[in-house]
């Protein structure tokens, strides 16, 4: 089921405390930091995230983890020169990290979303980050298995949707968003233009609307309403 | 004598830009790169229109150009530092997995990435330092060091309290096994594999000199 919903309060509304939420982005690119800030205001909490990174200076998901809503933090890359509220949590002991190589990251989401049970992959063979996995010798290589990453909410940002809920991304700023909404349960996308159907490319569609429940136009154009 | 001293071919250590520009030379035209944060990144200046190379940036897109300046800096076009690029004629953007299956793949042909250590059959550890109360962080290093068909490290050879960084078994936590083919240092490249370490070529010291610094048993290139 597809929605166009006006505010992004009544996007994140149905997100529940102790849910898996995958966050979209790469640093600052691609982040849905309206989706985040309205996930701030509906006060879920107990939450498990998954993102690249940890959060970054004051703003978006650094605020939520500095709130105390993160339980759970999966990620790659959770230490930067600003990530002072996930340090600190850390540090004290408040949120769990799962540290995992960013591309078993990427591929655990994809798997999630193509009903993959889990795959073998060379990354991390050998490392403290594969202690515990099982590993076995296939295609010339040591191998170790990894499980998918699934969620109750995805959120992402994405350049325009159609009415059919049909998404293109714009240069690096689409990183994580197709295969996080593929991954989650119900996706949310924050959008700059929502354009009519039939205005995109089907060739050119990254993300079909299948994967998406959930449109919310933040800033931006509404090219219908100009047209 | 004169075969002891043959492969010395600078009269002093190499500064950064200089060891760059070496690892620059050495990339076969056409190849497909990544180059890694840090040092790595200062390969960039010195590859030629010529040899047409295409870099990768993990985030997501294949044909990057130079760093963005002025009115070129766009928050949506990031590397995977997070600091603003451009992109080049024939440039394409893909998703985190499709951007690591390049990797894992084998479609890349080099990596280039700095190192705290590099073991005798070419281990690498370079993401974390091991320490009690630091936080890890990895990123793509291990899918970099997996996957790319030839990874080069550029580093110091010596800590800086004189310690090798070349050593018979890392202590530092891996980032791969048996992953690095060559490493690029300040006194010396050596080829790294199953068949051990062969120092390549020295800068501003003989091969003796690197053998007294380098805990293992060094080759010299034929």
């Amino acid at each position: 089921m597809l929605n166009f919903i006006d505010t992004v309060g009544e996007a994140v509304a149905g997100i529940q405390d102790g849910s898996t939420v995958m966050i979209g982005g790469f640093g600052n690119a691609g982040q849905p930091f309206e989706l985040i800030d309205a996930l701030m205001e509906c006060g879920a909490k107990d939450l498990t995230v998954v993102n690249n990174n940890a959060g970054q200076g004051d703003q978006g998901l650094a605020l939520l983890i500095k709130e105390g809503r993160v339980r759970k933090m999966i990620c790659s890359f959770p230490r930067q020169s600003d990530s002072w509220h996930f340090d600190a949590k850390f540090h004290a002991g408040e949120i769990e990290l799962e540290l995992v190589p960013q591309g078993n990251l990427a591929e655990r989401i994809r798997a999630a979303g193509a009903g993959i049970g889990g795959f073998f992959t060379p990354t991390g063979y050998g490392t403290t980050l594969a202690e515990g996995k099982e590993t076995r010798f296939l295609d010339g290589k040591w191998q170790v298995f990894e499980t998918p990453i699934h969620a109750d909410v995805a959120l992402i940002k994405a350049l325009k949707a159609d009415r059919k809920g049909n998404l293109v991304y714009r240069k690096t700023a689409r990183n994580f968003g197709p295969i996080m909404a593929a991954a989650a349960k119900h996706t949310v996308v924050q959008v700059s233009e929502i354009v009519p159907t039939g205005s995109l490319d089907p060739e050119n569609v990254v993300t079909p609307g299948i994967y998406v429940n959930t449109v919310v136009r933040v800033g931006g154009l509404d090219t219908e309403k100009v047209a | 004598m004169s075969t002891e001293t043959s492969i010395q071919t600078s009269a002093k250590p190499l500064g950064r830009d200089e060891l760059a520009q070496l690892v620059a030379r050495d990339i076969a035209p056409g190849s497909f790169v990544n180059l890694g944060i840090g040092q790595p990144t200062l390969v960039s200046n010195y590859l030629t229109e010529e040899q047409n190379i295409t870099l990768h940036t993990e985030n997501g897109m294949l044909g990057m150009g130079p760093a963005a300046e002025g009115e070129e800096i766009d928050g949506d076009l990031i590397n995977a530092g997070k600091i603003p690029v451009t992109e080049l004629p024939g440039a394409s953007y893909f998703h985190h997995a499709d951007s690591f299956a390049i990797m894992r793949g084998g479609h890349l042909d080099i990596c280039v990435l700095g190192a705290f250590q590099v073991s005798a059959t070419g281990d690498l550890a370079n993401w974390h330092t091991g320490a009690p109360d630091a936080i890890p962080a990895v990123g793509g290093a291990m899918d970099l060091a997996t996957g790319a068909k030839d990874v080069f490290v550029m580093m110091t050879l010596l800590t800086r309290d004189g310690t090798s960084k070349l050593v018979e078994a890392c202590t530092y936590p891996l980032t791969g096994v048996g992953c690095v083919t060559r490493v690029y240092t300040d006194k010396a490249v050596f080829l790294t594999g199953p068949d051990g370490v062969t120092v390549r070529e020295t800068f501003g010291c003989s091969f003796e000199e690197i053998q007294e610094l380098v805990p293992l048993a060094l080759k010299r290139a034929e």
